[in-house]
């Protein structure tokens, strides 16, 4: 439905996209600030981007985030599918609109209340089986995971509804049992939901602040963590430096993820012309 | 087993009627499927036989692709039993059944080429690896499609992956191929062309197929015999030229191909004719039925079985009535004539377009006074 | 296919199954138990059964322990147990101006703050779904791009902006609009940038997702039917665009409310919203059934709304 685009709706759409860009461009033009004082111009330098890479305390919890993020992307992803597949595909089963609503209260759930009854949960077990000990990595890991694979379970829940179940039903037609079908048919055509989530997995769990900071223990802090307590105090030029890597690294990514779908689409349109023309 | 492909089909053309000589290949006995407390299939019961060619023929929502599902094994049934080839289907999950499906929407696998596609369902019965590749080559040359197996099914064309369908359900040499609308997705052209190949291509390999329908001139051109399902029944079974000359009712006589019907009483009842006092006057039919007299009954006749001639003088004689048309529809190879009767009725006649109209002006037309007249064999009895 | 069948070695002949043959056979077996089963499991455990033990907490006193509570459950001599409920922490609660003024100020703050951001980001995602094919996936990519970057970046940017001698003030002393700087930090103003900036995304992304299913030519139609375009907008768009409206307005509503991040950093200690207090109740006076009580006075706040969510996302997944 594209037809003409009324000028209000122009100018809302640049003064939008404006409001969401400003910020960050300024931010990374002053990630070459000179001055020690963020908002005072002196001169352009790369000085605070060694700072930042001669922290130790930076890298130890870049890793610790990467760390986190790898791992919570992969099992948030492997919960998360396995949770789409039996809302979507296993019709009517005790509990589903228990696991229903447990999939999609963590979407929504302000992370105040996940963080606080993540840590009394962890405290509890604790008290009873010993289990997990110190608070740290496990600790952020589980929590990131509950929410996270509710994420990768409404991308799966989407993408298979989209699917519809026919090619499903052809591969039991053919002989294939229900594992089979799973593992030739549904998970091959899962593959971009699968990548999608387990990215956006990866993501979150990177962005966390409020649930990893109820949940972590003394010594583990992860980046966003650093971050927060450096900057609660006010603006450092060394987090702006951070920032614009970051922003830099995400922007990097995420281009290339779109030139590689734009060219799979470009090749699928062309594939289909040709073939169109092949009927007598 | 391979051989089967090309041997022709040593069963008799009619199946259906030497009973005793075979068993049924289907039974379906008291079949029921119910949504809620909608049933979409109402109590069935059909036999099917080796070798046929059977057609469920009905409009959206009569049901008949959730009978064929129930065969396939997508949908649970509510009561009743499907037997295939002597055993119960009832707790035979999908992928163990005798059957294959050809889905409407062809259901190829976007992932895998045409070769791996038609070898999926070798492949789970674990056959061996240089057999299946025989197979596969084998089904490719029956399709035409031996020089796009490499090639994706989103680089193949419409009528392509109609065949890739056909080839990956008949490869398993299924006991029943099940075909939900196989042509639905092809345009008018290569559907009429591919009625045609896909009725010789079942007479190769001799599998009985069951399809699935809502194209009445497809359920005629490719069955053997064929059932017009409403509302989750069967309102007639036979072959298409029982259900089209003799049908039992005025949905099936209105259904397939178009019908005037009259309501009317039995006047007469003969041992070779009957006689009944319609809305339009006498009619006379020379065939025996038994009917009663002074029964309500229904005469339908065939707009193409009415002759249609210019005339001055009122008609007389059995059979006769005369008009005025009222419209003409020109569809080029026929005309359709509305003609108005003295009682106010309306009956269609079509007639052949044999010669080609000079000055465009047309041998009947507009309000021209015209006889219209039928064969005593021609107009049908319809009790309900 | 009878021949291929009796191909099969016997059971006699078979080889001895691997160990993973054989778990893979288990699996295969309890397929449909174990996809059922694992993640219900992990969200009863991680997800569900620490409310309970927050609401539990709630209901205990303060207490010099580790955890800082009194258990609910004590046995006392003879066998005698007692169970102690002290609904103390919600009588103080609501009680206490301090508490009940910071919920109401975080729902004034949330539900102006999802206002804002509707009124802003309808437009802008009509104006997506209006655009050519060429330009739709890059404006829908511009979109989601801030969205995957950092959220605590994307907030201290505007710290940047708003600070008394940040960008903003810069700008307009230079300019000579003003003498001296504005005070834009560290008040209700810059919380009210930050959410609107950080949630503008989870607004936009469901209604253009909503538009974009609308069929085109109800707007030819209507217009065929001798309507003018704000009245096509009003009778036709807006109703139709509903669902996007309200999933669009939770998404940001339901965590705007309980945010912590912006409160802290764009407000400082001027604005309270009950995520901070919650969070500072909880860190600072390490007073937990305060704090828990606080954490089930909020989702009692939000649970209709949660609710609501949850029954059009269930909608949504339904039919497609």
């Amino acid at each position: 439905m594209y037809s003409r685009r009324s000028r209000f709706l122009t100018i809302m759409l640049i003064l939008g996209l404006a409001f969401f860009y400003i910020p960050m461009i300024m931010l990374v033009i002053y990630s070459f600030n000179d001055s020690k004082l963020v908002p005072v111009w002196g001169g352009w330098s790369v000085r605070w981007y060694q700072v930042l890479f001669e922290s130790e305390e930076v890298w130890s919890a870049v890793a610790l985030s990467l760390k986190i993020a790898f791992i919570n992307a992969t099992c948030a992803t492997i919960l998360g599918t396995m949770a789409g597949l039996a809302m979507v595909r296993f019709g009517r089963f005790r509990g589903r609109t228990l696991f229903g609503g447990l999939l999609v209260a963590p979407l929504v759930m302000p992370e105040v209340i996940t963080g606080l009854s993540l840590l009394v949960m962890f405290i509890a077990l604790n008290q009873l089986f010993g289990w997990p000990g110190e608070r740290g990595f496990t600790t952020i890991t589980i929590a990131h995971i509950t929410f996270s694979l509710a994420y990768v379970a409404v991308t799966i829940q989407a993408r298979l509804t989209g699917m519809g179940e026919t090619l499903e039903e052809a591969a039991a037609d053919l002989g294939a049992k229900p594992f089979k079908v799973l593992t030739a048919i549904t998970l091959p055509r899962l593959t971009p939901a699968l990548v999608s989530g387990w990215l956006l997995a990866f993501t979150l769990s990177l962005d966390d602040l409020v649930i990893a900071s109820f949940v972590t223990g003394p010594g583990a802090n992860t980046l966003p963590i650093l971050i927060f307590s450096r900057i609660r105090t006010g603006l450092r030029p060394d987090i702006n430096a951070l920032a614009t890597i970051i922003i830099l690294a995400v922007a990097i990514c995420i281009s290339i993820a779109a030139i590689l779908m734009f060219r799979q689409q470009r090749a699928d349109m062309l594939d289909q012309q040709m073939a169109a023309r092949e009927d007598t | 087993m391979g051989a089967k492909l090309t041997e022709t089909n040593a069963v008799s053309d009619t199946p259906w009627l030497n009973q005793d000589g075979q068993q049924p290949l289907v039974k379906i006995k008291g079949l029921t499927k119910k949504y809620g407390g909608w049933a979409a299939v109402d109590n069935i019961d059909l036999d099917i036989y080796e070798g046929e060619l059977f057609c469920l023929l009905g409009g959206s929502g009569c049901g008949k692709s959730t009978l064929l599902r129930m065969l396939a094994g997508f949908e649970t049934l509510n009561s009743g039993t499907i037997t295939i080839d002597g055993v119960d289907m009832a707790d035979v999950p999908a992928y163990e059944r005798p059957t294959n499906m050809m889905f409407q929407s062809y259901a190829l696998f976007p992932h895998m080429s045409v070769e791996k596609n038609i070898a999926f369902g070798l492949q789970q019965d674990r056959m061996p690896k240089s057999e299946i590749g025989d197979r596969v080559h084998e089904i490719l040359k029956l399709v035409e499609l031996e020089n796009f197996k490499k090639r994706k099914p989103k680089q193949l064309s419409g009528g392509q992956r109609q065949r890739v369908a056909l080839a990956r359900a008949l490869v398993k040499e299924p006991k029943l191929l099940l075909l939900d609308e196989p042509l639905a997705a092809l345009d008018k052209k290569l559907r009429k062309q591919t009625q045609f190949e896909l009725a010789n291509i079942q007479d190769q390999v001799g599998v009985t197929f069951i399809v699935v329908t809502h194209d009445q001139e497809e359920a005629m051109t490719l069955a053997t015999r064929m059932a017009v399902m409403d509302a989750g029944r069967f309102k007639q079974v036979g072959t298409p030229t029982e259900i089209y000359e003799f049908p039992n009712s005025r949905f099936v006589a209105d259904f397939i191909g178009s019908a005037n019907i009259f309501e009317g009483r039995v006047t007469e009842n003969g041992a070779d004719h009957v006689r009944v006092k319609t809305e339009i006057g006498e009619v006379f039919i020379d065939h025996g039925q038994s009917v009663n007299v002074d029964s309500k009954i229904w005469v339908a006749l065939r707009p193409e079985k009415i002759h249609i001639v210019k005339s001055q003088d009122p008609a007389s004689g059995p059979n006769q009535v005369s008009g005025e048309v009222d419209d003409i529809g020109y569809l080029g190879e026929t005309s359709i004539y509305k003609v108005k009767l003295p009682s106010g009725h309306i009956v269609d006649v079509t007639a052949p377009n044999q010669t080609r109209p000079m000055n465009r002006t047309h041998r009947i037309t507009w309000e021209d006074k015209v006889n219209i007249s039928w064969e005593p064999s021609s107009a049908m009895l319809l009790t309900s | 296919m009878t021949d291929v069948k009796a191909q099969k070695p016997t059971i006699a002949a078979a080889p001895r199954k691997t160990v993973f043959q054989r778990f893979m056979r288990r699996v295969q077996n309890n397929f449909r138990l174990i996809i059922i089963a694992v993640p219900l499991v992990w969200l009863v455990l991680f997800f569900l059964a620490p409310f309970f033990i927050v609401a539990k907490i709630s209901l205990a006193e303060l207490a010099i322990a580790s955890p800082p509570f009194t258990p609910m459950i004590e046995w006392l001599d003879g066998g005698v147990v007692t169970i102690r409920l002290v609904f103390d922490n919600f009588a103080y609660i609501l009680n206490d101006s301090l508490y009940f003024d910071t919920y109401v100020n975080s729902l004034k703050i949330s539900v102006t703050s999802t206002i804002i951001c509707l009124l802003l980001g309808y437009p802008i995602a009509y104006a997506i779904v209006r655009s050519g094919p060429v330009a739709k996936p890059l404006l829908l990519f511009a979109i989601i791009l801030p969205f995957w970057t950092s959220f605590l970046l994307r907030v201290y940017a505007w710290m940047g902006l708003l600070a008394d001698q940040g960008t903003i003030n810069n700008l307009l002393l230079r300019l000579g609009l003003i003498d001296e700087p504005i005070r834009m930090l560290y008040t209700e103003f810059a919380v009210y940038v930050g959410i609107v900036y950080t949630y503008m995304p989870f607004m936009i992304l469901p209604l253009y997702a909503n538009m974009e299913k609308l069929d085109g030519s109800l707007n030819e139609a209507a217009a065929d039917l001798g309507s003018r375009p704000t009245n096509t907008f009003f009778r036709v768009t807006l109703p139709l665009t509903m669902p996007g409206i309200i999933a669009g307005s939770l998404l940001v509503f339901i965590p705007a409310t309980g945010e912590y991040v912006i409160p802290d950093l764009l407000g400082g200690g001027n604005v309270q919203m009950i995520g901070r207090v919650l969070f500072n109740e909880f860190s600072s006076n390490s007073d937990w059934p305060v704090a828990a009580a606080v954490a089930i006075v909020l989702l009692f706040l939000l649970v209709i709304p949660i609710i609501i969510f949850q029954y059009f996302q269930g909608k949504a997944s339904q039919d497609p």
